[in-house]
């Protein structure tokens, strides 16, 4: 009897197994063929005969991997680069930038400038116009109801995160249906931020009607599935996972056979060189994006031949923020608090010593390779329409050790105790604390960075703590890149657009983080200059390309030569592409990286 | 018996909710924060807003007391609704846990997931033990023959080597050198099982995972059938069996084999919440995006409804399990009694 009951268990054990895992017929992926069938998703009012001509979507499968999977594809609701990436091939702004940085019409007619009347004369207002016969992927025609739709969605949710592109924004008004006029509430000479890139999209008004204020997030349906115009439309969506697209047939592309494929695949999971090795080694993937392998693994993986990398550099700079406050524990509540004053790093003798100790060279080529970075002196990095690359500062790129020891002799930072170690003339010893996230990279920099500082006979405590905290708002934690307890911390940050405006403004006096006020702001180095508030105050009014490219580049090398921070390397995010995909171009380090993936073709 | 069981059931209940209450004390103690992974540009007003809008700055009574509404009342609730079709109350005003990163409800994605970890990781475990308690038993049967003594050996480097590993290798070797198999799993396959080629796809990808962490489970449970069977072997029992002229196959299988699996059987049911939380180092390798994968991710991520989901389902299969061994040693072993 008891064995039969065993046998009873083992065997229901069996089948609970078996069901469960047969059970996942629901989910079927639809695959469309050619483009002569209409299809319809979700409500459509009126769906309109596709456009006839033209093979578009017949190139079958291409296979993106995201090795940090998307979790929900609206981008108003998550920052994440996964997400706005994986969105960008349904939904699409007014206008996007192209890899060198230039402003491109996308669902707009043109770009509006002060020439063409697109932008008032006061600057108060820019008026953009939509293209001609825009449809939705449903078949409904797109109107300047949607782009008022999407500003008041954003504005009304606490819970959007591109929120700051719709700042300064006092009204926007759909002029007639194919135009639509944003009114500011104070002059704005540079007016491309709502609207622009794939962080700020259009949404389909009649979609997320019901989903405006609270219930944004809770439109899960909404959110995985949105109605688009760009070249692809969802079929199927899992969270962290992966997600499936099909061509839209009511692309306004399809009439000239775009995009190519029929279906596009994004599969995310795993890591970087799980990635690397599905696109270089086992072509198993077309694509795969943002891959951090230190270059001595990547590089071989390149040479085999299955495939290119791709760098694409916009602004990011992997950075030393030296903290101008005094981090000091025995502070106490005055620990790194803007009105204590750092002992020895706010001298430019230090400063500048410490930045021609660092071997550049060394660390690009160990930690990133030449596809992945490049060393670097200044903040803003980049050549692009409105702002330049300063060379003022490029004699931090050559290491010279006796020179920066030259200068500390000079400023009298002498070893006084025979220790190796500097101290100020006040007998403090040249300690520096350096703090930075827990990342391979990061850490073999760390390395190189104390070795060369030793040699200067500078100390240094390497410190690193796990990313989700360091860049977290915890305000009760120590350990954030926000609290700077540390005298040095190491982090990358860039721009979100080709344009300097916005992004100078981290090290005004006003962005201050201070402690006391919940770590709000965003000059983390707590750098504050006069002369540099005046310049951005001019920066912000400038409307003439030539002078915004001098002005940031003023403004760039104040922030160096003042000693707000010291740059290491100028970052690229690095993709790999296999070798039948065409069509790409240079990868796009200003917008998706997917902002032409219509034009993507599989040669034979 | 019954009895023991609704007293057992009936225990569960408050253990439960202690469990739940220390999950969300420690996640609420654990740094970290939910907009961590947002890139730099987005200003810290609008993070601490939405850290606002998510409860992350609520007390933590509030927010565990929420939690336990719509977890013990409101997700079974749904989960009727959505089996037998009907409508209870309020359906629509009933909230849902909702994951903070994917701001879908919790529950939904671990529904989702559920079959590629069933699939790879059950599969994984079923094989395991239809390896192990043969190898065992003969181990056991013929004690230091040279078969022991391979078995021995591969259990030793089963065990020790770590998974990372051998995934790795798996997949170096048959991945990349040789081409044979997927090395990540596509979870959008579906199974047409009146095709060939469906199904031998499925098996291709499935191949790996399984086989890397059959090696792993097997190790530990053959080791575990072998001395228990040996503790069997020399009792007086067998001794009285074989002088009674039984044939060997009896002996074994009817006497040795009953008695040996009782402790044997009560390890398998132990393990099997260990299904559920999936490997999770293999799923990493694997790129097998099911429930481990969904909790690492939930914690890096900082996610922290997702984690308490997770983990407390995993706390109460647990609870279950050891139920169900219990009731099961109980079964078997007659000399067992729990009254």
């Amino acid at each position: 009897m008891k064995r039969t009951k065993l046998l009873t268990l083992l065997a229901v054990l069996a089948l609970v197994v078996a069901a469960c895992g047969g059970g996942d017929g629901d989910d079927e992926t639809t695959t469309t063929d050619g483009g002569g069938a209409t299809t319809t998703t979700g409500d459509s009012t009126e769906p309109t005969e596709p456009p006839s001509g033209g093979n578009a979507g017949e190139g079958g499968d291409l296979i993106l991997q995201q090795w940090q999977p998307a979790t929900l594809l609206n981008p108003f609701l998550s920052g994440g680069t996964k997400e706005l990436l994986a969105s960008s091939l349904v939904l699409e702004p007014l206008a996007e930038y192209d890899p060198a940085g230039e402003l491109v019409p996308a669902l707009a007619a043109e770009i509006p400038t002060a020439d063409n009347g697109g932008i008032s004369e006061d600057f108060t207002s820019v008026t953009w116009t939509l293209q001609e016969g825009l449809l939705w992927s449903d078949g409904t025609p797109v109107t300047a109801n949607d782009v008022v739709f999407t500003y008041e969605y954003c504005i009304g949710s606490s819970d959007c995160t591109q929120s700051s592109f719709f700042s300064g924004i006092a009204s926007v008004e759909a002029v007639d249906d194919l135009t639509a006029q944003i009114n500011f509430e104070s002059p704005q000479p540079f007016p491309y931020n709502a609207f622009v890139t794939y962080q700020s999209p259009i949404l389909q008004a009649a979609q997320f009607a019901d989903c405006m204020g609270e219930a944004a997030v809770t439109c899960t349906e909404q959110n995985e599935f949105p109605i688009g115009t760009g070249p692809f439309k969802v079929d199927e969506f899992r969270t962290n996972d992966t997600a499936v697209y099909s061509f839209n047939e009511n692309y306004r592309g399809a009439a000239d056979g775009m995009p190519f494929f029929g279906s596009v695949t994004i599969v995310g999971g795993g890591d970087a060189e799980a990635s690397a090795r599905a696109v270089l080694q086992t072509d198993e993937a077309d694509y795969g994006w943002n891959l951090q392998v230190l270059p001595d693994v990547l590089a071989p993986m390149e040479a085999e031949g299955n495939g290119v990398l791709l760098g694409a550099f916009a602004s990011n700079v992997e950075r030393l923020m030296v903290n101008q406050t005094d981090p000091d524990p025995e502070l106490g509540d005055q620990r790194s608090e803007p009105g204590t004053e750092h002992p020895f790093l706010t001298d430019p003798a230090v400063y500048q010593a410490l930045s021609l100790a660092i071997d550049r060279q060394a660390i690009n080529d160990v930690a990133y390779g030449d596809f992945a970075g490049r060393p670097t002196c200044n903040v803003w990095p980049a050549d692009t329409a409105t702002a330049a690359a300063s060379t003022n500062n490029d004699d931090c790129l050559t290491q010279d050790i006796a020179a920066a020891n030259a200068l500390l002799d000079e400023a009298g930072y002498e070893d006084t105790d025979g220790d190796g170690i500097r101290e100020t003339p006040d007998g403090e010893p040249l300690f520096i604390l350096y703090s930075t996230s827990t990342n391979n990279v990061r850490q073999l920099t760390q390395d190189i960075v104390k070795a060369n500082w030793a040699e200067i006979g500078v100390d240094s405590e390497l410190k690193n703590v796990d990313a989700g905290v360091f860049f977290g708002g915890d305000s009760s934690s120590p350990d954030t890149y926000q609290a700077f307890y540390a005298d040095i911390e190491m982090y990358t940050n860039g721009s979100g657009s080709p344009d300097a405006g916005t992004y100078m403004g981290n090290w005004t006096c006003d962005q201050v983080v201070s402690p006391s006020e919940n770590f709000g702001g965003s000059n983390i180095a707590r750098w504050c200059r006069e002369e540099y508030d005046a310049k951005y105050a001019e920066l912000q009014a400038a409307t003439d390309p030539e002078e915004r490219k001098a002005l940031s580049i003023e403004l760039n090398d104040m922030t160096i030569q003042g000693g707000a921070m010291i740059p290491i390397t100028w970052r690229a995010s690095v993709s790999a592409f296999g070798n039948d995909i065409q069509g790409v171009g240079d990868l796009n380090g200003w917008d998706s990286e997917y902002w032409n993936i219509e034009s993507w073709t599989r040669s034979e | 018996m019954g009895r023991y069981i609704i007293r057992r059931t009936l225990v569960a209940i408050p253990t439960l909710i202690a469990i739940s209450f220390v999950i969300f004390l420690i996640l609420d103690l654990a740094p970290g924060d939910p907009t961590a992974q947002l890139p730099l540009t987005i200003p810290p007003d609008v993070r601490e807003r939405l850290r606002e809008s998510l409860g992350f700055n609520d007390p933590m009574l509030i927010r565990w007391l929420k939690w336990l509404q719509q977890m013990m009342i409101n997700e079974p609730l749904n989960m009727v609704e959505q089996i037998f079709g009907i409508t209870i109350g309020e359906s629509g005003s009933r909230t849902r846990i909702l994951s903070w990163a994917s701001r879908a409800p919790v529950v939904d994605t671990i529904i989702e997931r559920l079959p590629q970890t069933m699939w790879v990781l059950g599969l994984a475990f079923i094989f395991g033990i239809i390896i192990a308690i043969p190898v065992g038993v003969i181990s056991a049967y013929k004690q230091y023959s040279a078969f022991d003594n391979v078995g021995t050996f591969v259990s030793m480097v089963g065990y020790s080597v770590p998974t990372f590993f051998t995934g790795l290798l798996a997949i170096v070797i048959f991945s990349v050198l040789l081409g044979w198999f997927p090395s990540f799993y596509s979870t959008t396959h579906v199974v047409d099982w009146t095709s060939w080629g469906s199904i031998w796809i499925q098996i291709k990808q499935m191949i790996m995972p399984v086989a890397v962490l059959s090696l792993f489970n097997a190790a530990a449970l053959s080791r575990f059938t072998r001395s228990a069977v040996l503790d069997n072997l020399n009792e007086e029992y067998v001794r009285t069996a074989r002088s009674k002229g039984l044939g060997e196959n009896r002996v074994i299988f009817r006497h040795v084999m009953r008695n040996s699996m009782i402790p044997v059987v009560t390890l398998i049911a132990l393990q099997i919440p260990g299904i559920f939380a999936g490997a999770i180092i293999t799923e990493e390798i694997f790129r097998v995006n099911g429930l481990g994968q969904y909790l690492i991710r939930s914690i890096q991520g900082a996610d922290v409804p997702a984690v308490q989901t997770l983990t407390f389902i995993f706390a109460a299969l647990t609870v279950f399990f050891n139920l169900v061994a219990d009731i099961t040693y109980g079964i078997l072993d007659p000399r067992i009694r729990y009254d």
